[in-house]
């Protein structure tokens, strides 16, 4: 069975439709790209397996683990397993990264999470991500600069430890150093029980991480797909090749 | 999907009432009842001059002509004295059971066993239990009633009594002093620092009664203070008017921090009066949360008369439906080197309203002042309403001044996001409100925050359909 599976998925921001017709198919232990220009569909798809509700789906499914998801709250989808790391992650003052994630697990758990062997293990990941850890007692990525709401996200997928995660944009904006802290986070967190899908525009992130699938997004549907070796030679000539 | 209104939530310990049993009981406002008071109280004639004082001149100012309309008061029908069916205590033992019952529930004599250094708690009109821990009393504070201030230190009441706050500052202050009743008295000696807080809670139980406590606190030169105060009350659908008066000496080198966690019941007028008056290299820190009335009118005013005296504001409003809470400040600067550093914050929700006035004085001899008033306000839905308004009045030019405001809407992008992690809509909107109350938690003492975000969870259950 598929973990995840999207069927002709028609979708639209306000009145205008962005994505028409879009197919997608992951199982555990894969991992997909979708690459594509601006403005293809690529955060859509994102924003609307999450049902954000500045979005619409007008036709076509969503299922994960053979379930429909779409009609369900965000909050219910991400406690299905599945977790989006956010191209531009919101500022949250007041609520402390150490305090959202214990609500994050505890929103999941039907006990209360033990706040000794979750410190441990949060600070741990922070190690892993180089991250200062004094990063926990801050308010959720308030004054962070852009790398380090980037790695903030993939400290929350390694501590949420999802069946899915998607990765929107994660690399965009980072140094050649936090790509690489990025890369080394997914490979930790990645093994055969759950799957990656990693939207983005480079390949930079790509060249650490054992890559399955590559899909090219372009005005809304999935129009090639192929091995690692697609997304180098997009690498190379762009997306040109793809437009009508 | 049914929805739950927020004014039938059952706001637990604050709404139990007790019957309503009084020992001495006055309605309205004559000579005649003022006169019956004070033979009540077995007070000085001084005292009963001054409140016939404060009458005429409460009879002779005229109504505010700004802010939340009051015209649903009626000062015939307000029972103005409201004496319990017990007089004062100093064991909780022989506080009535249905009153003790209720202190227990708000956790005042658990806070006193664990994190206090002296409690007052009134009970309608009068204190029904005072305390204060031996190592003070060895130290010479003073820490009582206002009525047996008034019998066993007339000379230190006489000298500061009205003296901060005069009769005639406004139309609510003069009734205040013709009808005051209960209240705190502190006198801090020279130097003594008290670590660990005081203080008084005020509970209003009797049905269209109105509560007037006087809290006097003398904190001398060297000294330091922390104190609290509570207040709350059961609803009732008849108006009931808080109209106490607060008024606080800062001696040179002196500091104090006044706290308030206010969560009158919401038929409540709360027109309540706050002033301190701070000496050179004084300091005063306003801590508050407000979160009941139906009415609030209250304007805490710092008064910066020494040399390098501060002040530091920190307060935070909620306002539900029916609710219209009229806060703010006033500060005046009088001496050189002062600063005032204001931190506001509001939440409406529900078509709740708040205002928050900021009147900044700064007179022509308090060169190298400094001051900094940031308010920013979070509206819930698009049914509330919140306003600043700022008026300033600069005479000099050696001045660093900074107001900034914000409003906003709670972010539908900061719920998605929390959202997104498993977190529900509601408990998502009630971590970003808290996370905007924050700042102000911090400032409480623990016990008090808790109480703070209980009130916050509070008035957000059930606002989600």
């Amino acid at each position: 069975m598929d973990l995840l599976e999207i069927k002709n998925l028609h979708a639209n921001v306000g009145e205008k439709q962005i994505l028409k017709g879009l197919d997608l198919n992951i199982k555990k232990g894969e991992v997909h790209v979708i690459m594509g220009p601006n403005g293809a569909g690529k955060s859509t798809l994102a924003n609307i397996i999450f049902n954000n509700p500045q979005y619409k789906v007008t036709a076509g499914e969503i299922n994960f683990e053979g379930e429909s998801i779409k009609n369900l709250k965000t909050d219910e989808i991400a406690k299905k397993g599945i977790f989006i790391s956010f191209q531009t992650p919101e500022e949250v003052p007041g609520i402390s990264v150490t305090n959202f994630l214990k609500a994050a697990k505890n929103a999941r758990n039907n006990e209360p999470i033990k706040i000794f062997a979750f410190k441990k293990e949060l600070e741990e990941n922070m190690k892993k991500l180089n991250m200062n850890t004094s990063y926990s007692t801050r308010d959720l990525n308030v004054g962070f600069s852009g790398g380090e709401k980037k790695k903030n996200e993939i400290l929350q997928m390694l501590t949420l430890n999802p069946k899915l995660a998607i990765l929107d944009e994660t690399d965009s904006g980072l140094d050649v150093d936090a790509i690489k802290t990025v890369s080394k986070g997914i490979s930790i967190f990645k093994n055969e029980n759950n799957a990656v899908l990693i939207i983005t525009h480079g390949t930079k992130i790509l060249q650490e991480i054992n890559v399955d699938y590559v899909h090219i997004l372009v005005d809304g549907k999935i129009i090639k797909t192929g091995d690692s070796l697609l997304a180098d030679k997009i690498e190379k000539e762009g997306y040109e090749q793809f437009r009508n | 999907m049914s929805k739950t209104n927020i004014e039938e939530v059952n706001r637990n310990i604050y709404d139990i009432k007790n019957k309503n049993e009084y020992s001495y009981k006055t309605i309205g406002l004559t000579p005649n009842v003022i006169k019956d008071i004070s033979k009540q109280k077995n007070e000085p004639q001084w005292m009963l001059d001054l409140r016939l004082k404060a009458l005429e001149i409460y009879e002779n100012l005229e109504m505010p002509t700004w802010g939340p309309d009051l015209s649903e008061l009626d000062m015939s029908k307000i029972a103005t004295y409201v004496r319990p069916k017990t007089d004062m205590k100093k064991s909780w033992e022989d506080v009535p059971d249905d009153i003790k019952n209720t202190f227990d529930r708000l956790g005042i004599p658990e806070a006193e066993k664990e994190s206090l250094a002296g409690v007052g708690a009134q009970y309608d009109s009068e204190i029904v239990y005072h305390s204060i821990k031996d190592q003070l009393v060895k130290q010479g504070v003073i820490y009582t009633d206002f009525d047996t201030a008034v019998k066993e230190y007339p000379e230190l009441v006489k000298e500061y009594f009205t003296k901060c706050v005069p009769m005639t500052d406004h139309k609510f202050i003069a009734l205040h002093y013709a009808v005051w009743s209960g209240g705190s008295f502190v006198y801090v000696p020279k130097g003594v620092k008290v670590d660990i807080p005081l203080q008084s809670y005020f509970r209003l139980n009797a049905k269209g009664a109105g509560q007037f406590e006087h809290t006097l606190i003398i904190v001398d030169e060297g000294a330091s203070l922390q104190f609290i105060e509570g207040c709350s009350a059961p609803k009732y659908n008849e108006i009931n008017l808080h109209a106490g008066c607060v008024e606080l000496f800062v001696k040179e080198n002196s500091f104090l921090r006044y706290s308030t966690i206010e969560n009158w019941s919401k038929n409540m007028l709360n027109l309540n009066t706050k002033k301190v008056i701070v000496d050179k290299n004084g300091k005063i820190e306003w801590v508050t949360g407000s979160f009941g009335s139906k009415i609030s009118m209250l304007y805490p005013m710092s008064i910066l008369n020494g040399e390098n005296a501060k002040c530091e504001f920190t307060g935070i409003s909620f306002a539900g439906t029916g609710q219209n809470l009229d806060t703010g400040l006033k500060i005046v600067h009088n001496a050189e080197n002062c600063s005032s550093v204001v931190n506001s914050k509001s939440i409406s929700k529900g078509g709740g309203a708040c205002t928050f006035r900021s009147n900044v004085s700064v007179r022509k001899r308090a060169k190298n002042s400094k001051i900094t008033v940031s308010c920013e306000s979070l509206m819930l839905d698009s049914i509330s309403r919140s306003d600043t308004i700022p008026t300033n009045s600069i005479e000099n030019e050696d001045v660093e001044f900074s107001h900034e405001a914000k409003i906003g809407k709670i972010s539908d992008q900061a719920i998605f996001y929390l959202m997104s992690r498993g977190i529900s809509e509601e408990e998502a909107k009630a971590m970003i409100v808290r996370g905007f109350a924050d700042p102000i938690s911090k400032a409480l003492p623990l016990e008090y925050a808790v109480e703070m975000n209980n009130l916050i969870n509070l008035e957000l259950e059930g606002s989600i359909g």
